[in-house]
């Protein structure tokens, strides 16, 4: 609480008791009640009536202030006290609460993006001094003790440890690092001392790069909002207008002018369309801190409600469902007992080469080299191998490279790249290389499957290891062997064929693929941490490489939609409910106070939801 | 030029929404947009005269709330 709601709750609280002594007073008092009522009045709502006058001198009629105060005072004028000052004791109760709930959301959006580094330690000749983050230069060398928060990019120079990345990517489990990584600033260094040689300066860092992209994405606004804005620009004039005609009409008809008069400050009460100008925005603006919290960056609220009601959903292969990495994926041996060594004669023959697969069937191996002898290495580019290995003379490489030197390699292969070997003159088998899928590539399909989205992959790949990915991933769809540009116009066509009313999100790695990620209804990027290209060309950006991120980032931007749908519908219902009693003279001046600020409190709320949501 | 402002004292929401439109009509304006909950305004404008449309900003910001001010 700042000392200016402390002040307007001692105003509230005094208003409130001497309202109760006004009230106690004998009515046989008459008018001299007036005076005593005014007391209250004027402690509770003297900066209403002040703003008031201030704002009709600029020409603004149509403030809340001013028909706060028309109302109220008219209330006065009929000789109902208790309701003029009530009315304005529990309209800045309401707007006590609002601006309290407001801010607090506020302060927890702003704890949330708590990632911001207040100092960093630099080496500068020989000795540790602590300095702005601002101020250290390139290539000089930080310091990073256990516990604290890395302040710039770096590399790794000397020490390793593991690293909390939970306020980057809302990934719970540490990450190891070792001397060469590249480590993102705003991870939380957990084990050991690092020192770093800082890449970027602190601006383009990417702790200020999350925050500058959450903090314009309040700018970009959901059309959710342009409607309130619109609603808002009519809603005043159009009820302050039904009051006059409400209270003229009324009075000329029955002559009854006091009555209609007070059925038409109650519409100046409800005339207020803050419920809504309020907690609206406030959802957007929720739903994305609360989506930053979880990995997931939102550039805007309008790409929560794309994302709310996306039916189509485009996945890139390489780098998005798979990982992008070669590695072993099967060994089919003519003979079962050649398992072992297939895979040795295979690393080892390659053991001079630093080609991916070369590489991939080293890592599978796990054995050491320096045990064996490797001479006479004679390699062929794109066909294979052919090297003596402890003695034994082996050939790895393709069907052609065995055909070749007379041996029959095995016909039907599955897809993917693969190895045959041939060791002291027979065929022993074949090894198969391929990408890796993604731990959760397969369960966020099925998921977006169970909810009723279309899901498609787009791959540069060949037509064999696109089907079989999209058949072992359950994807409905599949197009293969497309160049970048075909990527685009086979997005055109997605982006025809897709319901009416829905949106389609494509989601890549953003290498190569910007144009489509710009081109879909949501470009969503994955892999956010230290890639420019990505963040600068994706509406969402996933934070970490893993898909089911993106089922989050829809969760949150359904649960949004949920709210600032409830808002509306109830925030419109009840105004419009207590609009029709008032003017059939049913609902009272303090039912209207309810329906203004009471809904503006509950909607407010209920938007403050967004802000706590559950993984 | 486009540029965002830090707000000082915007303590209504309606307000910044009138605030948004008044400036948003402003000659030499192409787009504005005020943040209630950031409290911030974001301004693209006329490179040659942005300041002076700064200042004519201020005078709308002004006169929805008095209190209200563009942090420079």
């Amino acid at each position: 609480m700042t000392r200016r709601h402390k002040q307007t709750l001692a105003r509230i609280l005094v208003a409130g008791v001497l309202l109760v002594a006004a009230v106690l007073t004998p009515e046989s008092w008459g008018l001299w009640r007036l005076p005593i009522f005014l007391i209250p009045y004027f402690v509770v709502g003297w900066d209403v009536l002040w703003e008031a006058i201030c704002n009709i001198a600029h020409g603004e009629i149509f403030d809340e202030n001013f028909l706060m105060c028309v109302a109220t005072l008219g209330a006065l004028v009929l000789g109902e006290y208790t309701e003029a000052v009530g009315v304005m004791l529990f309209y800045q109760v309401g707007e006590l609460f609002q601006s309290l709930a407001v801010s607090k959301s506020r302060r927890s959006i702003a704890q949330l993006m708590d990632i911001r580094p207040d100092s960093a330690h630099v080496l500068r000749g020989g000795e540790e001094v602590t300095v702005d983050p601002d101020e250290v230069q390139v290539g000089e060398t930080l310091v990073v003790r256990p516990g604290e928060r890395i302040a710039l990019d770096g590399v790794v120079v000397e020490g390793s440890s593991s690293l909390d990345t939970a306020a980057l990517t809302g990934e719970s489990m540490p990450r190891d690092v070792e001397e060469g990584q590249e480590v993102s600033s705003g991870c939380v260094n957990l084990t050991g001392l690092l020192h770093l040689e800082v890449t970027r300066p602190f601006g383009q860092s990417t702790v200020a790069r999350i925050l500058e992209l959450v903090e314009n994405a309040a700018a970009k606004k959901a059309k959710a909002e342009h409607f309130i804005t619109r609603f808002a620009r009519w809603y005043t004039p159009a009820v302050v207008l039904g009051a006059a005609a409400l209270a003229i009409v009324g009075g000329l008809v029955t002559g009854h002018w006091g009555e209609w008069v007070r059925r038409a400050l109650i519409f100046l009460v409800i005339s207020c369309p803050c419920a809504l100008v309020i907690s609206i925005p406030m959802a957007f603006f929720g739903g994305i801190g609360g989506a930053s919290r979880q990995g997931v960056l939102v550039k805007g609220g309008n790409y929560l409600e794309l994302l709310a009601k996306t039916r189509t959903v485009v996945f890139d292969k390489t780098g998005t469902l798979t990982q992008g990495k070669f590695a072993l994926s099967g060994l089919y041996p003519v003979r079962e007992e050649d398992e072992e060594p297939l895979l040795r004669w295979a690393a080892l023959a390659e053991s001079h080469s630093n080609h991916p697969i070369a590489q991939s069937l080293r890592r599978a191996w796990q054995g050491d080299v320096k045990d064996h002898t490797v001479t006479d290495v004679e390699e062929i580019p794109g066909r294979g191998v052919c090297a003596t290995v402890d003695g034994v003379e082996v050939l790895a490489g393709n069907a052609v490279f065995l055909s070749q030197h007379g041996f029959t390699p095995a016909q039907d292969v599955p897809a993917g790249t693969v190895v045959h070997v041939a060791a002291q003159g027979r065929y022993l088998g074949f090894a198969l290389i391929a990408d890796q899928v993604k731990d959760h590539a397969a369960k966020t399909i099925a998921q977006l499957k169970a909810q009723g989205v279309r899901t498609v992959m787009l791959t540069g790949d060949s037509r064999e290891v696109g089907e079989q990915m999209a058949q072992r991933l359950g994807l409905d769809q599949v197009h293969a062997q497309l160049l970048p540009q075909d990527k685009v116009d086979q997005l055109e066509q997605l982006l025809d064929q897709k319901p009416e009313g829905t949106a389609l999100a494509y989601v890549g790695d953003g290498v190569n693929d910007a144009p489509v990620l710009s081109r879909a209804d949501v470009g969503v990027a994955m892999g956010g941490m230290g890639s420019d290209a990505a963040i600068e060309a994706a509406d969402v950006v996933l934070m970490d490489d893993d898909p089911a991120k993106l089922l989050t980032a829809m969760s949150i931007a359904r649960k949004c939609r949920a709210i600032v749908i409830q808002n509306i519908v109830f925030a419109l219902g009840v105004k419009g409910l207590f609009l029709a009693m008032g003017a059939f003279g049913v609902a009272t001046m303090w039912e209207a106070v309810f329906a203004d600020v009471g809904v503006a409190v509950i909607a407010i709320l209920n938007a403050s939801r967004m802000l706590y949501h559950k993984k | 030029m486009k540029k965002v402002f830090k707000l000082e004292e915007l303590d209504c929401a309606n307000c910044a929404r009138k605030m948004e439109e008044a400036i948003g009509k402003l000659p030499g304006v192409h787009s504005a947009s005020i943040s209630f909950m950031t409290q911030k305004l974001t301004l693209e404008a006329e490179d040659e005269r942005f300041e002076e449309i700064v200042g004519q900003a201020q005078k709308c910001i002004s006169r929805v709330e008095r209190h209200c001010r563009i942090v420079k």
